[in-house]
């Protein structure tokens, strides 16, 4: 089956175009060799309605949405897991890492075996192997996780695979570089190919170069969770504009934009200093996507007013619940940047991070077909894996 | 042969288009019935097929009974090069109507045996019925195609190398290294445009106005292969005013004081047939 997708505006090579996307077996292809070579018509043709066609967006960090929690509704995970990877297409995200927090080692035992790579369908979005967010992380900067649970390498990299067992759908390790012996373990992790993010981390500029310069190359939450900038050490933040990365490596950053979470002016220091980096994260938790009122999730009583999530009957914030829609339009919104470079800060950026752009993140020929059609003003339309309509709006 | 003299280029193209458009639509082509086009690339062809890609989205024309035949194509230069004919066809014009791809035909400068393969194109054109309408532009030495001075007048599709002019001429579209041009082209005939129904030939801009005098007003010369056409029964010059610069006052005044009658040529309500006759 041969699909065209006409009357549409795809973003390719960090243009917003006017252009045709032709889509066979799941994959973007190239209309002309098809036309010359094969001598065929599309069988179906699909009009856009001058839709923006982006790549679909790319989610490296959500601990949860729908009222379900990976890390914590570790009984009935696979129920939890297929809700979330469906409920996540209506936010135009087709492609996502399960994030699970600081968690005992019970936990990591029972959930990470059931929350395996997949591809994703009409059923929900794809899933790109998990992010692990600690057990090793600075207790100083622990944030939300439960600090009980933190560890430290003692042993190593023997240490890590103590905690975690089977690390074979595992994306994605947030860890704090200025542990000891996290050096190894970060060059360990890297031949595994896996992606290390450093955060939760009390670091100096220093830890973070020198974790860099053994693999790592992300960072977790920029401005949370770690030392504030400060001019005489940086710290993490550093990394933005260091001069001590290897040449030709870049340095990825995972930010916040709801508004909330990261103050308009530190995305736009973080835009401005190092726009190549940018990747937008959620970090949502189980909150996200449920409706203003008060939830019982999991041991917490958690309040949605005004678009943001509360411990119930407090002032306080209890994580973010923006979905990736909502980030792109604030970071555009808040930057200036171009509807492009917003688009590709949910989608390239993080298919940069895991390495995978060769079938996510674009939608160069070859690509996987997954996309979504948007308004002007950024709003979702409809949602597309694999070439086939898996949300609409209407 | 006729001249139309028009104010600028973007008319000259406007108007090409539209005789097209009009061509195919009296015929009244069908599954059993094609139009057979033969198409050029560069320049001035672009603000036609823009036109017609226009009138298409407007569902004043279809090309979806109409078989093409284009001139010529670089030898050795991969489809996907931005410089190659495939390329300039499928992104100006193909992709954006309705034609069915069986029915598009450019001379393949890849393949393994470049004679066999200008033959066999000689053989489609017969096997289509012929060209209703050839369109082309010309060079600043009079060449159609890549048709250049001193080829044959009764010249058929064939390799061809390019002369060292054309090489310089083409470096601009390859980073303005020559050694990247290709040397050599696979292009039709002058006599395979000439067995063409009718021929439509653009031409604009002063560069072309030398051209255009040796074309028209000067004898048949194979050093300047247009001029072949002054021989053949329908031939359509279509011109700005800026490539007149080099013709006769007469001449002009001539063709201008038909002006009149040539643009009937591409009234919606009126009948091309009754114009045979006239010339």
């Amino acid at each position: 089956m041969l699909r065209q997708f006409r009357n549409c505006r795809i973003l390719r090579n960090h243009e917003i175009v006017r252009d045709d996307i032709w889509v066979r077996d799941g994959k973007v292809v190239d209309p002309e060799k098809i036309f010359f070579d094969e001598k065929i018509q599309a069988d179906v043709q699909i009009d856009c309605q001058d839709a923006i066609v982006a790549p679909g967006f790319i989610e490296l960090q959500i601990n949860g949405a729908f009222g379900i929690d990976f890390s914590y509704n570790s009984e009935d995970i696979e129920n939890g897991v297929n809700t979330i990877a469906k409920g996540l297409l209506q936010h135009g995200v087709t492609a996502f890492c399960p994030t699970l927090v600081t968690s005992p080692k019970s936990t990591y035992a029972k959930v990470m075996p059931k929350i395996k790579r997949r591809k994703g369908d009409e059923n929900g979005a794809t899933i790109l192997g998990l992010h692990i967010e600690g057990p090793f992380i600075n207790t100083q900067k622990k944030g939300a996780h439960p600090p009980e649970f933190i560890r430290s390498f003692d042993e190593g990299f023997k240490s890590l695979l103590d905690v975690y067992g089977d690390l074979s759908d595992v994306s994605i390790i947030t860890l704090a570089p200025e542990l000891e012996n996290s050096l190894d373990v970060i060059k360990k992790l890297k031949s595994e190919n896996i992606v290390v993010s450093v955060g939760h981390s009390m670091g100096n500029l220093k830890d973070g170069e020198a974790a860099v310069r053994s693999g790592a190359s992300f960072i977790t939450h920029l401005f949370n969770a770690m030392l504030p900038f400060h001019h005489r050490d940086p710290g993490l933040v550093g990394l933005l504009a260091s001069d001590n990365i290897p040449e030709g490596r870049t340095v990825y950053f995972g930010i916040i934009a709801d508004g909330i979470h990261t103050h308009p002016a530190a995305l736009r220091i973080a835009y401005r200093a190092h726009p190549a980096g940018l990747v937008l994260v959620t970090d949502a938790i189980s909150a996200m996507g449920l409706e203003e009122g008060q939830h019982n999730i999991g041991q917490f009583a958690v309040e949605i007013r005004d678009r943001k999530a509360f411990v119930a009957g407090t002032e306080t914030l209890c994580g973010s619940i923006a979905t990736m829609n909502e980030c792109v339009q604030i970071l555009h919104k808040a930057t200036g940047c171009p509807k492009e470079f917003a688009l590709e800060a949910a989608s390239l950026h993080p298919a940069s991070v895991l390495g995978i752009t060769d079938k996510k993140g674009t939608l160069n020929f070859g690509a996987d077909a997954d996309f979504v059609f948007l308004n002007d003003d950024l709003d979702l339309i409809s949602t597309w894996i694999a070439g086939k309509c898996v949300y609409s709006r209407v | 042969m006729r001249l139309v003299i028009l104010e600028t280029s973007s008319v000259v193209t406007e108007w090409a288009a539209k005789y097209v458009a009009k061509r195919i639509n009296d015929f009244k082509p069908g599954p059993d019935r094609y139009f057979v086009l033969g198409l050029p690339t560069g320049s001035t062809p672009h603000g036609m097929y823009v036109k017609l890609i226009e009138f298409y989205k407007a569902g004043k024309v279809s090309f979806k009974y109409v078989k093409t035949f284009n001139m010529d194509e670089y030898v050795n230069l991969p489809r996907e090069h931005p410089e190659s004919y495939h390329f300039y066809m499928w992104n100006t014009f193909f992709k954006h109507i309705d034609i069915v791809p069986e029915n598009v035909h450019i001379l393949d400068g890849n393949a393994e045996d470049l004679v066999a393969e200008c033959n066999s194109y000689e053989k489609k054109i017969n096997a289509a019925g012929g060209i209703d309408l050839f369109i082309g532009g010309i060079g600043p030495d009079g060449h159609i195609a890549f048709n250049e001075p001193g080829s044959s007048l009764v010249s058929r599709t064939r390799v061809k190398t390019l002369a060292q002019d054309t090489l310089e001429a083409n470096a601009r579209f390859f980073g303005n290294d020559i050694a990247k041009v290709p040397k050599q082209a696979l292009t039709v005939g002058v006599g395979t445009v000439m067995d063409a129904k009718e021929v439509m030939v653009l031409i604009t801009g002063t560069h072309k106005a030398f051209a255009l005098y040796k074309a028209i007003e000067e004898g048949v010369n194979h050093m300047w292969t247009v001029s072949a056409f002054q021989q053949h029964p329908h031939t359509l010059m279509i011109c700005d005013e800026d490539a007149t610069l080099e013709l006769r006052v007469k001449t002009v005044k001539y063709f201008k004081a038909l002006s009149t009658v040539h643009h009937t040529l591409i009234e919606e309500n009126t009948s091309l047939e009754q114009f045979r006759t006239i010339h």
